[in-house]
């Protein structure tokens, strides 16, 4: 817009400059002794023609150019004002494309491309270790996490880092701040925030310090819980909260939005490694590391795998252990950048998602092609007659060009806004747990790539416009005087293979979206070893060592709060465990050693994931009992030596279910065996889309509960209720009430039904369902849009022939078979191509599906038919347009 | 045929380029007092063409060997006075050289005949 304004004023300028020539001209001739008039005259002849001196003048500028653009765009805005229909349609179609594009660019951006919110985050990482040779923890994706003994040796002996940490999430009640409450932690070593390096908002970090045990207990606040709780007052600082009954000193805040790697934590609390009481085992902190700014990756999986030896020197499991033992888990480091870390799997999912609004945006381009196509053949005449009269090519094909940039300019800009709309909307069905979900926004590149989009498709398919153009060339669109009746075969052919095109990529939509139904239908279908989701009430609740120190209270307690909750109206069953399948919580496991089986001495025995479960737990969660019985609460307040296994241990172990009963097993070798009285059936703890684990349930409360020791009891716990009533607010209240009154210190956390944990462990698959399936509707809906079209268009050619073959007494049903034909024959070749190319591209998305090949042939077919029969319905319009063509109409026309 | 006849459009607007910066070379100056001191330098031999001045004037302009600026002449009259820049004096010494070789080329050309007269 700058120039227009510019431009005349330099128009002016050379004016004025001119002006100043002839009056000074004249001024010397009037002092010559020529009278005014005459010498203003004479000064006008001697000097030419001032237009076309101003003119020539102006061509000096070399924005010449620039007019004739200027020229063109108000042509071309003018030609697409003309016809409105064909505009705002044109228009609105590119929007959606670029709109939904722009919003998953948005997503992928933030998400997987813009590096994560810490300085220099390219020097975070992970310290990742695989334990291949360790039996049973080769089937936890996540690898070996490190030990404290481990964390010390790699601080203290590494050469490759800056700094180096470890970290844990966990839970905590906080009380004396109104109604107690739970909230989530992370435990940090010394080295964590010092790697992140993102500095406190108010007073200090954590350092080395505050991890020594019995020293200063302290404790860092997040920004939020800040604001909550303390009204963003900075002179809490020194201040003490009580975190599980134990006061600790505030020394920090830190800044809104910080997270460590994943977790956005309310409370940061030091960890409290005793180094005298280390052992080499223990692995459940995470290690976060920044490296030198120099090193790379590879230096420092060297540098790690150089310090596992000296880990095992340094450290024992206790006398008579061999720490060389260890040797054989094959420790072996494989550190990944942090942002890998966070990201994790969903990049797989963002990129078909992204990769699947790319062909949106194909088909897109190819029906606004289609459509012009259309125009330009109406306006083929209007074309011929400019290069007739002297337009060069060049400035016709310009003029096309920039209708279609205006076009992708105007789409553009309404897909933005769009993308804004849908932006909100993609985060709102996208998964609760999407890695960054607090980073993304539309961001500043967006514009950009919508500009970018907007520019590639209007290249796209004003190519298309163009090619057409200069293939029909001048003397057919003159020869044709106007009677459209014989248009080329051309014509008709780029329309045919756009529309193919359009087919073929709306098959390849439906095929995945088609997939993804499937490996969804298959997912719900899984028996997650529960049952009745939406109607199991969850709420986890911890039982501080300060508030209540014996174990034996921890279970009367644990068991009251059962029975208040059983006393609701509407409850039929309330049960216990140390977690719910899917909740996600630190698996554990353990050596599992069956009685009257030889292991090797120098082998560790296979590891088990256990759980602790109280009485009734199975039976309120829906779980079924294939054999033996649930423990009951003489078993667990007798500590009876007793426990249950998941159906695939009983029969690795024992070869079948009722065999496993009354057979013994243990923990550990130096601890007594324990009898089997029940096997359970499967369970999909990590998930449906996974193999359920082989599962040890031990009672919640036992000798030798964590390791050999006296009596202890499990003190964080989900309880699960059985009720129709599930989710309301009554219940909910009620079910705080009936806590609370058996103590008022207890907070409730995690407080949600079953179904939404199992759903949150859909979340990604459905989202990818969700996704593919507004892709495949559009490509769909655009697809049918092109067929009909051309058909429709075609029948509207061919009126005067259809005419004259009814006129001859051909049979209206033969002219609509013929049309149907036609959309049929388009349809065939579009399926045929789009059923290679599925081929091909499915197997992209392999690792999403669960129970179905890429080329499950049930998908295939249905889609196929699908697709015939819409694209039949679309033509069957036309179709019987043509078959109710009134000859002697038709005929006269002509 | 198109390229002989830009050479011919070349070869005089080279020439008038060349007695335009040399014009400026004397002192800053507008487009009516370009064309005077030309026509009176020359002896009134040489007139300069409005037509081709102003064109000549703007693409000198355009290729930063001449700057324009507006002033206010001593008769109270708002002018475009045009001066030579450090570019424009590189140019006038190149193209005065090559006028002068060509110059030089034309008289060899030429004096041989005056030669043989003599």
């Amino acid at each position: 817009m700058r120039f227009a304004f510019w431009r005349p004023s330099r128009r002016e300028e050379l004016g004025e400059e001119i002006e100043g020539h002839l009056r000074m001209a004249a001024r010397e001739r009037v002092e010559h002794g020529e009278n005014a008039r005459e010498a203003e005259r004479s000064a006008r002849r001697e000097f030419g023609n001032v237009g076309l001196i101003r003119e020539v003048t102006q061509d000096q500028w070399g924005w010449r150019w620039l007019e004739q653009l200027a020229q063109d765009l108000r042509y071309a805005l003018r030609t697409l004002r003309k016809s409105p229909g064909f505009t705002m349609i044109a228009v609105l179609t590119l929007a959606l494309g670029i709109g939904a594009n722009t919003a998953i660019f948005s997503v992928v951006n933030s998400v997987l491309i813009e590096p994560l919110s810490y300085p220099n985050s390219q020097q975070l990482v992970a310290l990742h270790q695989t334990a291949p040779g360790a039996a049973g923890l080769a089937s936890f994706s996540e690898g070996l996490p490190l030990s404290a003994s481990m964390y010390f040796t790699y601080a203290e002996n590494n050469r490759t880092f800056q700094s180096l940490g470890v970290w844990a999430t966990g839970t905590a009640s906080v009380t004396g701040l109104g109604n107690p409450e739970q909230v989530r932690t992370v435990f940090v070593s010394d080295g964590v925030l010092q790697a992140l390096d993102v500095p406190p908002l108010v007073g200090r970090w954590l350092s080395a310090a505050d991890q020594v045990p019995r020293g200063a207990q302290t404790v860092m606040l997040s920004y939020e819980y800040w604001q909550q709780h303390f009204g963003g007052n900075p002179s809490v600082i020194g201040r003490n909260v009580m975190v599980d009954s134990r006061p600790r000193q505030i020394v920090g805040v830190m800044p809104a939005g910080f997270r460590v790697v994943d977790a956005a934590p309310d409370l940061i609390i030091p960890f409290a490694f005793d180094r005298g009481k280390l052992i080499l085992a223990g692995f459940g902190c995470n290690g976060i590391a920044r490296l030198k700014p120099e090193a790379t990756i590879a230096q420092a999986n060297a540098d790690i795998a150089r310090m596992i030896p000296i880990w095992m020197h340094t450290w024992s499991n206790g006398p008579g252990t061999n720490p060389l033992f260890y040797l054989t888990w094959k420790i072996t480091p494989a550190i990944r950048p942090l942002k890998q870390e966070v990201v994790g799997n969903v990049a797989d999912v963002l990129w078909i998602v992204m990769a699947t609004l790319g062909i949106v945006m194909l088909i897109v381009c190819a029906n606004v092609g289609n459509l012009l196509l259309v125009k330009i053949e109406g306006r083929q005449q209007e074309l011929s007659i400019r290069a007739v009269l002297g337009a060069p090519t060049s400035r016709i094909v310009r003029g096309l060009m920039l209708e279609c940039v205006v076009l992708g300019l105007l789409g553009g800009t309404l897909g933005l806004a769009l993308a804004q709309v849908g932006l909100r909307l993609l985060l709102g069905i996208g998964p609760e747990n999407l890695p960054r979900l607090n980073e993304i926004s539309l961001g500043s590149r967006a514009p950009e790539f919508a500009l970018l989009l907007s520019l590639l498709s209007a290249l796209l398919f004003g190519l298309i416009a163009v090619l057409k153009h200069a293939r029909t060339g001048i003397p057919a669109g003159l020869r044709s005087g106007g009677r459209t009746a014989s248009v080329s075969r051309e014509g008709h052919r780029a329309r045919n293979v756009l529309v193919v095109v359009q087919v073929a990529m709306a098959l390849v939509l439906l095929v995945s979206a088609g997939l993804m139904i499937r490996t969804f239908q298959k997912l719900r279908r899984v028996d997650p070893g529960f049952s009745d989701a939406a109607h199991l009430q969850l709420a986890r609740i911890s039982i501080p060592g300060v508030l209540v120190p014996q174990p034996q209270r921890v279970t009367r307690m644990q068991n009251d709060i059962a029975d208040k909750l059983r006393a609701i109206p509407g409850v039929t069953s309330v049960g216990f465990a140390s977690e719910m399948p899917m909740e996600g919580i630190e698996s554990a496991w353990d050596e599992i050693t069956v009685e009257g089986k030889n292991y090797p001495s120098d082998a560790i025995p296979p590891l088990y994931l256990y759980e602790y479960v109280s009485p009734n737990f199975f039976h309120t969660a829906g779980t079924r009992i294939v054999a033996g019985r649930e423990l009951t609460w003489t078993d667990i307040y007798g500590q009876r030596p007793v426990g249950l296994v998941s159906e695939n241990l009983a029969r690795d172990m024992w070869g079948a279910p009722a065999n496993a009963l009354g057979k013994r097993f243990r923990e550990f070798s130096s601890e007594p065996w324990r009898e089997v009285i029940g096997v359970v059936q499967n369970v999909s703890a990590d998930g449906v889309n996974k193999k359920p684990p082989e599962i040890v349930y031990w009672p919640s409360m036992a000798a030798n509960l964590y390791g050999p020791g006296p009596v202890g009891a499990v003190r964080t716990v989900t309880f699960a209720i059985r009720s129709s009533r599930a989710g309301t607010q009554s219940f909910l209240n009620e079910v705080r009430q009936a806590v609370w009154s058996v103590s008022p210190s207890l907070p409730l956390a995690s407080v949600r039904t079953m179904q939404n944990v199992y759903d949150q462990s859909l979340a990604q698959s459905s989202f990818a369902l969700v996704m593919l399936a507004i892709a495949a509707t559009m490509a769909l809906v655009l697809g049918i849009i092109g067929i009909y079209g051309v058909v429709s268009y075609v029948v509207g050619q061919r009126r005067h022939e259809i005419g004259i073959r009814l006129a001859l007494g051909a049979l209206p049903q033969d002219i609509g078979g013929m049309v149907l034909r036609e959309g049929g024959r388009l349809a065939a070749a579009g399926i045929v191509l789009g059923l290679v190319v599925s081929f091909i591209l499915t197997r992209l998305m392999a690792t999403m599906l669960f129970g179905v090949s890429a080329n499950d042939p049930f998908t295939l077919v249905a889609v196929v038919v699908l697709l015939l029969g819409v694209v039949l319905l679309a033509c069957w319009i036309p179709a019987r347009r043509a078959m109710h063509v009134d000859p002697m109409v038709a005929l006269r026309y002509e | 045929m198109k390229s002989r006849y830009q050479n011919r459009i070349e070869l005089l607007q080279g020439t008038l380029d060349l007695l335009i910066l040399q014009t400026l070379q004397w002192g800053a100056q507008h487009g009516y007092g370009i064309s005077q001191a030309i026509r009176a330098r020359s002896g009134d031999a040489l007139q300069v063409d409005t037509g081709s001045l102003y064109p000549a004037l703007h693409r000198l302009e355009r290729q930063k060997w001449i700057a324009a600026a507006w002033k206010v002449s001593e008769n109270k009259q708002r002018v475009r006075v045009y001066r030579l820049t450090a570019a424009g004096k590189r140019q006038l010494l190149s193209e005065r050289s090559r006028w002068e070789q060509l110059s030089e080329a034309i008289a060899g050309i030429l004096s041989p005949v005056k030669e043989n007269e003599a």
